[in-house]
Formats: C-alpha cells, sequence, structure tokens
C-alpha cells in the first residue's frame, strides 16, 4: 500500500433519475495505490452504482469523482477507463472472443498493442490467472469461474490502475467464488495492482485491506475486517452476516471463553482455544 | 406426493455426434412430505433431473413417477396440465420469465392457465404476494421497475400461486443478500411444514441442505453419488471432496477441533450455542492428560 490516493469521491450524490430516490447519499471515501478495498453491502445498498460511477459509466448528480487526479467527467471517461478495468457479474455476458486467447486479446487490440507487446502480455495474463493451458478453448467449453478468470486477464491485459470485481463471483458455484478469491488474492500478491471487490459475501472481505460498508446510499462503516467482524449484530441489522467462524467466536464469548481476537478462520480460533486451553 | 426414480436415463442429442448423458440410471424414491436436498458439482445434472419432474423432458431410459403420474421415453401423462398443476419449479433466476404489464397479472397467469375462478385467483395472489413478503401497493406496478430481489419475489409468488403440492426450487436463492437468501428460505420452510408439500431443493449450499432438508441426494456425473440423512452425508470429507464439494463449515470446524482436542464430537446438526457450550466445557475442563 502507498499513501498516493487513486480513487476519490468527494460529496458524492446519485440518483437514476429526477423523480427516483436517491442511490447514492453524500458518499466520501478514497482509495490508495496498491491497496485492495472491498466494498461490501445488501442489494440495492449503492455498491454497484459506486463501480459504474468510478469509469464514467455514470455521472453524479452532486460531488465529485477523481480517478489518478482526473476528474471523471464526458471529456476525461476515455482515458479513465483505461485507468479503471472491470470484471461484472454474469460470466456469460462478457465474453467477445471466440477462444480464451481472442478474448484477451480484444482489448489490447483495441488499444493498438504492437504484435510482441501483445504476445508478451498474453502470457503474462494468462498465466496470472492460471488459464494459461487454455489458449485456443472456446468459452462454452469453460466452467463459470474459468471464464471469470480470462474476464479479469482481459482487463489486466491493458494494465489498469484499479481493477474492480462487482459481484464477480455471484452467479459461480462454490468451487468457482474460491477459485476467483484465489487468483484475486495472487494477483495482489504478484502484480501490485490496486483491487476494488463489491461483494455482500462477507466471506470475500477477509483478505482485503480495508472494508467499506454500505448501507442505503451511504457509507455505514470504514474499517478492517477484523474489526468488522466483532459488529456482528449491527451487520445483521442492515442484511448482512458474518462467517461462520466469527459467529461461532461470538458465542463462545457468552459462554465466558475471554477470545482474544477476532478470529478470521479456523486457524485463528482453534490457536486462542488453544492457548485458553493450556492455561487452564 | 411421493416421486420415485426408477433407474433413470436421460441423453440429450441422442443419436447424434454430440450425444452426452446427463443422467445416468438413477434411482431415487422420496415419500410425500420430505424436504430433499440435490447438491452436485456444476454439470452434475441436477437441473435436468427437475426438468424430469414436471414433464418438460421424458426419461431416455427407466421410468420416473410423481404421484400417480408416470413418465417414461414412450408414455407420458395425458393430463400433462394436471401434472404441472400439482409440481411447482421455481428455474434460477425465475425474474426472467417475468413478461406481463402489472405484478398481479403475472402472479395471475399461472393459475389462470390452470383454469382456477376469478375470485379464487383474486385471492391467491394476495396470499402468494404476502407470502413472498411484499405489500399490495407492488399489485398494480409493472415488474419491470423492481430491484432484483423483488423480482425474483414476484416470479415466486407466481408459482407458489397456482398452489402445488410438490415445490421444486433451483437455487432460487442465488444472487441475494444474507438477509435475502435467510428470509426466502425460512418462507419456504415455513411454507413446506403448513401445506405439507414435497419439497425438492438444488443448492450449492451445504449450510441451507443441513438446516432445511430432511434427506440429501448428491449427484455426480449423472449418477447417484451418495444419498442419506444430512448428519450421514456430510459427515464424509473425502468422499465430498472427491467429487468437489466441500463440508459444511461446521463439519470442517469439528474435524479440525477433533484433531487439535483430540475429542470426538460428532456432527448432530447441532447449532453453533450448542456447539460454543460443548467447546466452553472443554476449555474449562483445563487439560486433558
Amino acid at each position: 500500500m502507498s499513501n498516493l490516493k487513486l480513487v476519490e469521491f468527494r460529496n458524492v450524490s446519485f440518483r437514476y433519475g429526477d423523480e427516483q430516490p436517491w442511490v447514492l447519499k453524500n458518499c466520501s471515501f478514497e482509495i490508495y495505490e496498491q491497496e485492495w478495498v472491498a466494498i461490501i453491502g445488501h442489494n440495492g445498498s449503492g455498491k454497484s452504482t459506486i463501480a459504474k460511477l468510478m469509469n464514467g459509466l455514470l455521472f453524479p448528480q452532486e460531488g465529485e469523482i477523481y480517478v489518478a487526479g482526473k476528474k471523471v467527467q464526458e471529456e476525461t471517461i476515455w482515458d479513465i477507463r483505461k485507468d479503471v478495468g472491470m470484471v461484472f457479474q454474469n460470466p456469460d455476458n462478457q465474453f467477445v472472443g471466440t477462444t480464451v486467447q481472442d478474448d484477451v486479446a480484444f482489448g489490447m487490440e483495441n488499444r493498438g498493442f504492437p504484435r510482441e507487446e501483445m504476445l508478451a502480455r498474453l502470457d503474462d495474463v494468462l498465466q496470472a490467472v492460471r488459464m494459461e493451458d487454455y489458449r485456443l478453448t472456446e468459452p462454452h467449453r469453460l466452467s463459470g469461474g474459468q471464464k471469470q478468470r480470462v474476464a479479469i486477464a482481459s482487463v489486466l491485459a491493458v494494465s489498469p490502475k484499479v481493477l474492480i470485481l462487482d459481484e464477480a463471483t455471484a452467479m459461480l458455484d462454490p468451487r468457482g467464488r474460491k477459485d476467483i478469491m484465489k487468483t484475486v488474492t495472487n494477483l495482489k500478491v504478484n502484480k501490485d495492482v490496486t483491487l476494488l471487490t463489491i461483494t455482500h459475501d462477507l466471506q470475500e472481505i477477509v483478505q482485503a485491506d480495508r472494508v467499506i460498508v454500505m448501507n442505503e446510499g451511504q457509507v455505514w462503516e470504514e474499517s478492517s475486517p477484523r474489526a468488522l467482524f466483532s459488529k456482528q449484530d449491527a451487520l445483521r441489522a442492515i442484511g448482512l452476516d458474518v462467517p461462520f467462524i466469527a459467529s461461532l467466536a461470538k458465542a463462545l464469548k457468552q459462554y465466558d471463553i475471554p477470545i482474544t481476537k477476532e478470529p478470521l478462520n479456523y486457524e485463528e480460533l482453534l490457536e486462542d482455544l488453544w492457548i485458553l486451553h493450556s492455561k487452564t | 406426493m411421493d416421486i420415485t426414480f426408477e433407474n433413470v436415463s436421460y441423453i440429450y442429442q441422442q443419436h447424434s455426434p454430440f450425444a452426452h448423458k446427463a443422467i445416468d440410471q438413477l434411482s431415487f424414491h422420496v415419500p410425500s412430505g420430505t424436504f430433499l436436498a440435490i447438491v452436485g458439482h456444476t454439470g452434475s445434472g441436477k437441473s435436468t433431473l427437475i426438468q424430469h419432474l414436471n414433464g418438460l423432458v421424458q426419461p431416455t431410459a427407466g421410468k420416473v413417477k410423481i404421484g400417480d403420474f408416470q413418465l417414461t421415453a414412450d408414455k407420458k401423462p395425458k393430463d400433462m396440465k394436471q401434472l404441472r398443476s400439482n409440481v411447482g419449479v421455481v428455474f434460477q433466476y425465475p425474474e426472467h420469465q417475468l413478461f406481463e404489464e402489472t405484478v398481479a397479472k403475472d402472479i395471475s397467469f399461472g393459475p389462470k392457465n390452470f383454469g382456477v375462478g376469478d375470485s379464487e385467483i383474486q385471492h391467491r395472489v394476495r396470499e402468494a404476494l404476502q407470502a413472498v413478503g411484499l405489500t399490495e401497493d407492488y399489485l398494480e406496478r409493472s415488474p419491470f421497475d423492481l430491484s432484483g430481489g423483488q423480482m425474483r419475489r414476484v416470479a415466486i409468488a407466481g408459482v407458489l400461486a397456482t398452489k402445488p403440492s410438490v415445490l421444486v426450487l433451483d437455487e432460487p436463492t442465488a444472487g441475494l443478500d444474507p438477509r435475502g437468501q435467510k428470509e426466502m428460505m425460512n418462507m419456504f420452510y415455513k411454507r413446506h411444514q403448513a401445506e405439507k408439500l414435497t419439497t425438492i431443493l438444488v443448492t450449492h449450499s451445504m449450510e441451507d441442505a443441513v438446516t432445511y432438508a430432511d434427506h440429501v441426494l448428491i449427484l455426480n456425473k449423472g449418477r447417484k453419488y451418495m444419498e442419506g440423512k444430512p448428519e450421514e452425508v456430510f459427515v464424509q470429507k473425502e468422499a465430498l471432496q472427491k467429487v468437489q464439494l466441500d463440508t459444511p463449515e461446521v463439519v470442517t470446524f469439528l474435524d479440525r477441533w477433533n484433531d487439535k482436542f483430540n475429542t470426538d464430537f460428532r456432527f448432530t446438526r447441532q447449532s453453533e450455542r450448542e456447539l460454543a457450550l460443548a467447546i466452553a466445557a472443554v476449555i474449562k475442563g483445563g487439560k486433558r492428560s
């Protein structure tokens, strides 16, 4: 993580029409370079609208949005879309090529990359999403998770400054979900990308650096995943849930087991219990 | 209604180079009133299986029995409509099937088709709308002006309004937020109990299968891979992993806990509180020799 502000929302409000309710109300937040930020919220909390505002698919009625120092507006969207890459929910809606490699090349061709450069990048990004063995495979032969991985590769190929995954796992089965989360975690380690993942599954925020919780169009909370898991009742009240392990930890505390830190996974909870067990 | 599959196979595009066996000699029986969860990896044949239940497809071989209705390769019930009024199917992303101008008309479509009288339809529309948690303000609105979650509810109300005795649900909560998922599943479960339905739930969620199902059927490559009560099936970690399924979280946790603390806690579909109490007893009991 660095201190360079890559994305900034300043008092942003948005609605789809004059008569419509506000989808976002006075939202302000920042995303820093090389950070992984997760946005979480119930259906209709405004989280996907944030993604669409970030690359100029929508424009706010109030407030300003800056990406890499540029204000998002009609005149800048083509530059901004180079900086903001997006992967959407439905794996079947974003495949344009007839093979995996054609699909990944599509964005690069549009940008007029030289052939040598394209070949090098193709190798690089397919490797990054672990799809290098599927270069010539047709999309309908891929699973949902594999299609989403190709979509991620296609976006990475044009080197955006920030990669947004807008509920990119919502339509996948549990394996596909895990697969994408593993891919994303690897990217974070190996590629220095700035990541924004949008989800309503709290399991998927565990590895993020920071979480922004949206509720009814407003930023409800900004915190680390661990700190968030201690607010179970409040999270449930806004339509979210916590992973099993966090909920078990809470039940244990109610039986006077002094869990010291909010566990993020099985190992942490078991380790904590083991220490307590050895003391008594 | 009792549901029985006897050696059922289904082949897509039979007698062509693209022939694909989606269901392979599948046999199972569930008595009327069962809540059955069908679990399996993508492509395991779940969706093909449920299309047999209201006669959308006929088996290539074998026999399907739903109550007194029978389907074989060359025979289907004379009164298919009767079968379909008994078996309500909520497909994946059912909101894509909405088509009418108003919510009221969309929900009425099913019962109208099955010849239900107007006043009864009126009554059912309201009752179904209430069941899915929407108010009557929605009746005259266009279903296309609603949010995704609301559209899903309207589509489901349309199936409930046909008053089926068998309710088939193909991943009904996909894409909903956690609260929406819970509300939806609780609604189905209440209805299952109140109306003594036979419910077939296709799901990827082991958690939902554990919470709601009496019986679990695990499919792999179109075949029956495992079958039984959730507490019997979901503890077989290696067998599940072989077909790319995970155990429910609580089972995974119990496994690791037992390893570390040398205990023998069994999975009995216990609640988190019950589990926490048992763990607390061990921790407070101090070190075991």
